[in-house]
């Protein structure tokens, strides 16, 4: 993994007025790693996400992709550079079955103009075949997405991303709303996709998911970077305090234990 | 890297033991034009236990109530697309008297050819759409306050026009200009004649004095109605621009972000309900020789209910053309039905309104199938 990162942020800075959203923080994604971007509410992942993927342009420091210095103007941008995001809410259409949303905008087609159709059933085998190689078998690729559970929605988001040529993902809170198996599923996906050579950025709060999947750590407290840290470096317990409100919860069982004592 | 690897809690889904094996009929249910497929044949099944005898399912009969649901048909099936879209317009009535006196002005009082002022008026009916659409999607505005206010300026230039030009609100005589206009058959005329003939000559269609069956042949308007129903059907089902109207409805920001043009589409479709309504006015004028500043009252409604009958969700994302033909049938066959039944036709509104309850609530109970986990 000595080959240049696929993405690194140097000491990038945004500022929405007076306010610090995010303070020197930098940032390196290799080919085949997944690196966990920690924090809590507020901490400024969002703000990290959106300067990655073109919503926000940092007020100072640098992107360089593949060792290149750019600017992302647009949403645009990064993707063209092969570096897509999938937010919270997927951006897939509940009531669209799974190819359709697996090619919304980029539909494969057949027969020459004006009796150019849309490719339903190559569609529905390259969607089966991705989803596949990710590791699930979807029973139908025309059933609606509303009718897939949370996992395997952000699976058919993940697959898509990848198929349409994403060297890197980023990752926003992909198990937040999940439960216990759902998210293993989602993370065991993860997991997958670096293997298979990308580099992921994976966004959470949850240390108890990040740590199994995560190759490095970044925590953010505050707007600022706590550091980056090889997972060898890093014990789960350290991690854990290092996330805002670890400190604070310690703090709070020696209050209930002292609490306790009293009674 | 062994590719094939699956994550262990999805493994075999089809085998799931958590998954039913779904049947044809189920998967039929889902189809959003199956509420107003059934409504239709209760509709059928009523008109036929209680005007079976009275002529109303005659050649002449069927004729009629599909002349009337091939009209509202037309501006359906644009209205349905536009919904599923995520839009509505409610200028489509106006925009039908006013197509009505963009037509018939300038023949009678600039002397222009008929089809000269045809085309002229899909070119106005392009802008309109282009400004329903431009509006709408670029300042986020409800298209539902958009197009209220187009209602109200198109119906409004329509009277203020006419009046000001003819001092009246109705344009007459244009049926001697219509008669020798080379665009009047693509709009106004009789389509099957032999067949009708036929249909005189057994005795289904009685005859004039002259030999003629009272109805020469099928308007061609239902054929319009039919192709468009095909047209739209085949746009929505099987081309990368129905995914996109499908897309721009069910998350327009989703789409946006995935490279789906949804203000390109959207302003299509604002542009096809535009040019539906100018050709269910063409017909209209065409067939009655006039055009009349109170024409297309409460169409964009009737489009509406239409489409909700027939599956169109409210928000958009969901629903078919076949769907709004339906819908037009039923509200067409209904209609004219009622004279057949001896009912009041003043019963007719209130039938509409409850007919509209019955099929959102339908409507929000087959989403609630589809989009919920099974």
């Amino acid at each position: 993994m000595e080959d240049t990162p696929l993405i690194e942020l140097r000491a990038i800075s945004k500022f929405f007025g007076k306010v610090i959203a995010l303070k020197d923080v930098s940032l390196t994604v290799r080919k085949g790693e997944v690196m966990c971007l920690l924090g809590d509410n507020g901490a400024g992942k969002s703000t990290l996400i959106k300067c990655l993927s073109g919503v926000h342009q940092p007020s100072k420091g640098d992107i360089y992709v593949d060792g290149e210095k750019t600017v992302f103007e647009s949403p645009r941008d990064p993707l063209d550079r092969g570096i897509a995001t999938v937010y919270q809410d997927l951006g897939l259409v509940p009531l669209m079955s799974i190819t359709r949303n697996f090619f919304m905008g980029r539909e494969p087609t057949r027969y020459p103009w004006p009796f150019r159709i849309f490719d339903e059933e190559r569609a529905n085998q390259i969607a089966t075949e991705k989803m596949l190689e990710i590791g699930i078998d979807i029973r139908d690729p025309g059933q609606a997405v509303g009718t897939l559970s949370g996992g395997e929605r952000q699976t058919v988001a993940i697959a898509k991303a990848i198929y349409f040529g994403a060297k890197v993902l980023i990752l926003d809170e992909p198990t937040s709303a999940l439960g216990v198996h759902q998210a293993s599923v989602v993370l065991k996906i993860i997991v997958n996709a670096a293997e298979a050579g990308l580099g992921v950025i994976l966004i959470t709060h949850n240390v108890h998911h990040a740590y199994p999947v995560g190759n490095r750590f970044t925590v953010l407290n505050r707007g600022t970077s706590l550091g980056t840290y090889e997972k060898a470096e890093l014990p789960r317990e350290k991690l854990l305090s290092m996330m805002a409100g670890g400190e604070e919860l310690e703090q709070l069982e020696i209050e209930l234990k002292e609490m306790n004592k009293k009674n | 890297m062994n590719k094939q690897k699956t994550v262990s809690g999805f493994k075999g889904a089809s085998s799931d033991e958590r998954v039913r094996k779904v049947s044809r009929l189920r998967t039929l249910l889902n189809r959003p034009e199956l509420g107003a497929l059934g409504g239709a044949i209760l509709v059928f099944a009523f008109f036929g236990i209680i005007a079976g005898d009275s002529g109303m399912f005659s050649v002449l009969g069927i004729v009629n109530f599909m002349e009337v649901s091939s009209l509202l048909g037309i501006v359906a099936i644009a209205a349905a697309m536009l919904m599923i879209s995520g839009e509505f317009d409610l200028s489509i009535g106006s925009m039908i008297a006013f197509a009505g006196v963009c037509i018939a002005i300038p023949i009678t009082y600039f002397g222009w050819p008929l089809w000269f002022t045809i085309i002229v008026t899909f070119e106005i009916a392009i802008l309109v759409g282009l400004f329903n659409g431009l509006l709408t999607v670029k300042t986020g505005l409800p298209s539902f306050i958009v197009t209220l206010a187009m209602l109200f300026i198109l119906r409004g230039a329509t009277v203020a026009l006419t009046r000001g030009i003819s001092g009246r609100t109705q344009i007459p005589g244009l049926k001697k200009f219509a008669a020798e206009d080379p665009l009047t058959f693509i709009f106004f005329n009789d389509m099957f004649e032999g067949l009708f003939t036929w249909f005189g000559s057994i005795g289904w269609l009685s005859l004039r004095p002259n030999g003629l069956p009272v109805i020469p042949g099928l308007p061609v308007c239902v054929i319009w109605f039919a192709v468009l129903l095909f047209f739209a059907t085949w746009i929505l089902l099987k081309t990368k621009f129905g995914n996109w109207i499908f897309a721009s409805g069910g998350d327009a920001n989703g789409a946006r972000n995935a490279g789906v043009p949804v203000t390109f589409v959207k302003i299509i479709l604002f542009c096809g309900t535009a040019c539906a309504a100018t050709a269910y006015a063409t017909i209209q004028v065409i067939d009655a020789g006039s055009a009349d500043t109170a024409r297309g009252l409460l169409k964009e409604f009737e489009a509406i209910i239409a489409s909700v009958v027939g599956g169109c969700l409210l928000h958009g994302g969901y629903g078919s053309a076949i769907g709004a033909g339906l819908g037009a049938i039923i509200f067409g066959t209904v209609s004219m039905g009622i004279y057949y039944t001896g009912v009041d036709s003043d019963w007719f509104k209130v039938f509409l309104g409850l007919m509209v309850l019955v099929a959102v609530l339908f409507n929000n109970f087959i989403r609630k199938r589809v989009t919920e986990s099974r």
